[in-house]
């Protein structure tokens, strides 16, 4: 096992020790409480737990065993072998964070190229090495333009179309602060010029998403004038594998891309761990929160990697630091950036693309139903909205009922979408995949 | 060593991976949102697998050897969570599917938040907040509530030790409370004269990190726990040092209201270089309405033939979400795992060998290196780097040199009480083989600090690369290769996007 001690090492240490037994060296411990029993149950073999976690793996459905067309914020894509060969090597899987550049460059080149690998697909100029997920790099965007307007502009404007996720963390994080984060009473259907009215002289940041929670993509170039007109900045939460076909945010004059990283060859392990994306412009990069690397050259006049701008951060600057952020998201950042290098320039296009056709052709398909229509009616990238005919619940159920995994239920988050499923379409679903969902939902209402 | 980057590597036309072509017929690309150039690499799945094999290579990590970090608790990763989390039945789970289909994940969760409770004696347990500084913030954001709930709003300062983690201060002023620094005493203990001054009814809570980071129990720990209860405030425990403590002491025991884990120290995750972590943070009775959720509860009770349903609960009063979805749940099958193959002995058995092995270690070190608090150490210890008759010697130099030898340096420079520290925590994975030639190492390096001093300050010799200029690094800010397709020269800095 995993303690190597025997009988005779132990007592040759404790000798060293000055010590008798091993319960002497708990003397600080109050006696009253010390040694609890555990009421835990009792330790099985490797053997024994390896069936025992299969038995409860096997008590759900997966994605493997489903057809899965749901969607709202992690998506089913396909993860090449080599992602994992990578992430299984104990070099990387068991190191720690590479605070000792010289034994660490592995660790250190590879953050190196992740960065360089989400500026160059958001079309920003730095990226740092993670945060948790999308809904905390939100978070962070806040708190860096807090930080950015030094607390004299406290009004963030985050758009009613952004995952819910993310503003219910960002709620969190700034509740009983002087922040305060705004959801604008804005009809769903609207476009992003909608936001105009609540941007103005005391918004410090305006965050809309792309694709928009509900799958919609916009051109935010006139947004993106309109919120530095005001004087603001702007977020743009990404989905990173569409920016495989989309236009960067980057393009559009966006201040700060965050994201959910999870579509890039990270499994979906029931919503986690995942990765958060954050990049943003040079100027920015000494209010950005997280660790970041910064190529230099050693004693030995060699090129090498090290974490630079640690002024920034909570071990250095304690209560004045950016963030509290320590332990990131390392292994999912190399992960992406694996899933990254192999798929390329070309290769994530084509993943992007057949995710853009077979949505779009799943979307006709449907619309095309007796009862159904689409709700979306402007571009949209991978998943679009449906209005049913009965509740999206007594569907899901049937779908299940033909091991589909029925789309996103809308309806439990906002009234005005009631009988709305969102569906998700991605490079995984085949074509008959997709016919049998559109035939199985025509069958579940009869007119 | 200058192992060339992917976009050195790059060809044009190169795929590493083939996707099928389209099945379906293609629709219209958006024609104002389809992007000109993806500034990606062009390299095949040979290419990928050797470049990052080979940078792998550069690494320490624990599969190759001891790795005494302080406060970071780098124990033996055991190979069989990574096969359970992998299980298809984990691994391919998308996070918002019916709970019908999802129980296996359900009980786990569950079983998971129970034992957690009986390990560190909380009346309740998230597994939501993603690291242990996520879950200090979680704990701090329950504090305030707590306050906020019973109208008493005056409650605005939280103590914290000044050997406290960084992340504690860093928490604290994220969630806008005024953070107010205490003092340690002659014997690392907190200075109980300097609590007391602040025991008044502004005060929200102190954030105890017991073992402190010096590697000692707090040795009048119930007295400082009733005195901030007294005066009204609440107790939060830094449990990143709970690997001394299983089924040693319970801090809820003690009176400790909040507290979070470290699955990625404690229950064995890999750091993978950085995180990701898990953070679950245990409660007292009083706070449990207060926890972030949702959390895993029985939402239709069984009976004999019928096992019971497994939900989704928001806690009443919660303080709301931290994160995207449950949690990091990769982790969570990692630590379930970890905590079934040892049971509640093997547990009481990890935290005596973790502690067993620190004062083995401490007994040795001190014949060598100051040691400024002797007492009996818990899982870890702090001594100086440092020595009156070798004035040019820094715990850095000696924390390089040790690299020579293939060890991982101690924690440096921390916690900031001691000079030059070198904190050392060798967890209960490794063996007294292992301490013994650490302490050779150690008695070898002393030697030459004393006697050959130039090789410490220019140290480490053998690492693929050697000490880095940082200033370099901070003031060109090269933070991206410069991505030009096909590789040219490389761009300036500022030209990273373009």
């Amino acid at each position: 096992m995993y303690i190597p001690h025997t009988e005779a090492d132990r007592e040759a240490m404790l000798h060293t020790i000055g010590a008798e037994h091993l319960e002497d060296l708990f003397q600080d411990v109050p006696a009253a409480y010390r040694f609890p029993k555990l009421d835990l149950p009792p330790a099985i073999t490797e053997m024994e737990v390896m069936m025992e976690m299969q038995r409860l793996a096997n008590a759900n459905e997966s994605v493997s065993d489903l057809i899965c067309f749901l969607g709202a914020g992690a998506y089913n894509h396909y993860i090449p072998a080599a992602v994992d060969a990578v992430l299984r090597r104990g070099e990387f899987l068991t190191a720690y964070t590479p605070y000792q550049p010289e034994i660490s460059q592995g660790t250190l080149q590879a953050i190196f190229e992740y960065q360089s690998l989400i500026a160059g697909l958001t079309g920003m100029e730095v990226s740092n090495a993670s945060h948790y997920d999308g809904a905390t790099a939100v978070t962070e965007a806040v708190t860096m333009a807090y930080a950015h307007f030094r607390g004299k502009r406290t009004k963030m404007v985050l758009s009613p179309a952004l995952h819910p996720h993310y503003r219910e963390t960002a709620e969190t994080y700034n509740h009983g602060t002087d922040v305060s984060i705004v959801k604008p009473d804005v009809d769903l259907k609207a476009g992003p010029d909608a936001l105009l009215p609540w941007i103005d002289a005391t918004t410090a940041l305006v965050v809309v998403q792309y694709p928009d929670f509900f799958g919609r993509i916009y051109n935010y170039t006139s947004l993106a004038e309109a919120v530095h007109a005001a004087g603001a900045l702007l977020a743009i939460a990404v989905n990173p594998l569409a920016l495989g076909l989309l236009t960067p945010p980057g393009e559009f004059g966006a201040d700060i891309v965050v994201g959910e990283g999870q579509p890039l060859g990270i499994s979906l392990s029931f919503g986690g761990p995942y990765l958060g994306i954050f990049a943003t412009r040079k100027d920015y990069v000494r209010k950005m929160a997280g660790r970041l690397v910064g190529e230099t050259v050693d004693t030995r006049g060699q090129r090498a990697y090290v974490l630079t701008l640690t002024a920034r951060e909570q071990h250095i600057r304690r209560e004045k630091a950016t963030s509290n952020i320590c332990t990131n998201q390392g292994l999912m950042a190399l992960a992406s950036a694996v899933y990254m290098s192999l798929l390329g320039k070309n290769g994530l296009r084509q993943v992007a693309e057949l995710c853009y056709h077979k949505a779009h052709y799943a979307a006709n398909q449907i619309a095309a139903l007796p009862g159904y229509s689409l709700w979306t009616e402007t571009p949209f990238f991978h998943e679009f909205v449906i209005r049913c005919p009965i509740p999206v619940a007594d569907i899901n159920e049937h779908l299940l009922e033909h091991g589909i995994l029925g789309g996103y239920d809308l309806g439990k988050d906002n009234p005005e979408l009631e009988n709305c499923m969102m569906i998700a379409v991605t490079e995984i679903n085949s074509k008959e995949e997709i016919d049998l969902l559109v035939e199985t939902l025509s069958e579940v209402y009869h007119d | 060593m200058t192992e060339s980057l992917l976009c050195e590597l790059s060809v044009p036309g190169r795929k590493g991976v083939l996707f099928p072509k389209s099945d379906v017929p293609k629709a219209s690309l958006p024609a104002n949102l389809t992007r000109q150039r993806l500034p990606l690499p062009e390299v095949s799945e040979v290419d990928v697998v050797r470049y990052f094999t080979r940078l792998s290579q550069l690494n320490y990590c624990i599969d190759k050897g001891m790795y005494p970090l302080g406060s970071c608790t780098m124990k033996y990763n055991p190979k069989i969570n990574e096969e359970t989390a992998r299980l298809s039945g984990f691994a391919n789970i998308h996070p918002l599917q019916p709970v019908e289909t999802i129980q296996g994940c359900m009980v786990l969760m569950y079983e998971l938040q129970e034992m957690l409770k009986e390990i560190g004696g909380f009346a309740g347990v998230t597994l939501q907040p993603a690291a242990g500084a996520q879950g200090e913030l979680t704990g701090v954001l329950i504090i305030r509530a707590y306050h906020q709930s019973r109208n008493d709003l005056k409650r605005t300062k939280i103590l914290i030790p000044d050997s406290a983690h960084g992340t504690n201060p860093a928490t604290s002023a994220m969630s806008g409370l005024e953070v107010v620094q205490l003092p340690s005493d002659a014997n690392g203990n907190v200075d109980l004269n300097e609590l007391r001054t602040h025991c008044d009814d502004t005060l929200a809570g102190l954030m105890l990190t017991n073992p402190n980071t010096l590697g000692l129990f707090e040795e009048n720990v119930l007295e400082v726990i009733r005195m901030v209860h007294e005066a009204g405030g609440l107790v939060y425990g830094d449990g990143a040092n709970m690997n001394a403590l299983l089924g040693i002491v319970r801090p809820g025991d003690l009176g400790i209201d909040v507290l979070h884990y470290n699955l990625h120290k404690t229950f064995s995750t890999p750091h993978g270089g950085g995180g990701p972590g898990s953070g679950p943070v245990g409660v007292a009775a009083m706070l449990v309405d207060f926890m972030p959720g949702p959390v895993v509860d029985i939402i239709e009770e069984g009976d004999d033939e019928i096992p019971p349903l497994f939900g989704f609960v928001m806690p009443e009063k919660s303080i709301g979400r931290v994160k995207s979805f449950w949690g990091h749940f990769g982790m969570m099958v990692r630590a379930y795992t970890y905590i079934r193959v040892h049971g509640p002995e093997g547990l009481r058995s990890v935290s005596e060998h973790a502690v067993l092995n620190a004062n083995y270690l401490m007994a040795q070190m001190k014949k060598i290196y100051h040691l400024p608090y002797d007492r009996t150490c818990m899982h870890e210890f702090v001594v100086e780097g440092r020595w009156d008759d070798a004035p040019d010697i820094h715990a850095l130099d000696i924390a390089k040199r040790m690299m020579d030898y293939n060890l991982h340096p101690p924690t440096n420079y921390f916690p900031l009480i001691v000079h030059e520290a070198l904190m050392v925590e060798p967890t209960e994975t490794e063996s007294k083989q292992t301490l013994d030639a650490f302490i050779e190492v150690m008695e070898k390096i002393a030697d030459e600090a004393h006697n050959n001093p130039e090789i410490l300050k220019t140290a480490p010799h053998t690492t693929p690369v050697g000490r880095l200029d940082e200033v370099k690094a901070a003031k060109e800010l090269v933070l991206c290769c410069g991505l030009e397709f096909p590789p040219r020269e490389r761009l300036l800095p500022d030209k990273c996007s373009t």
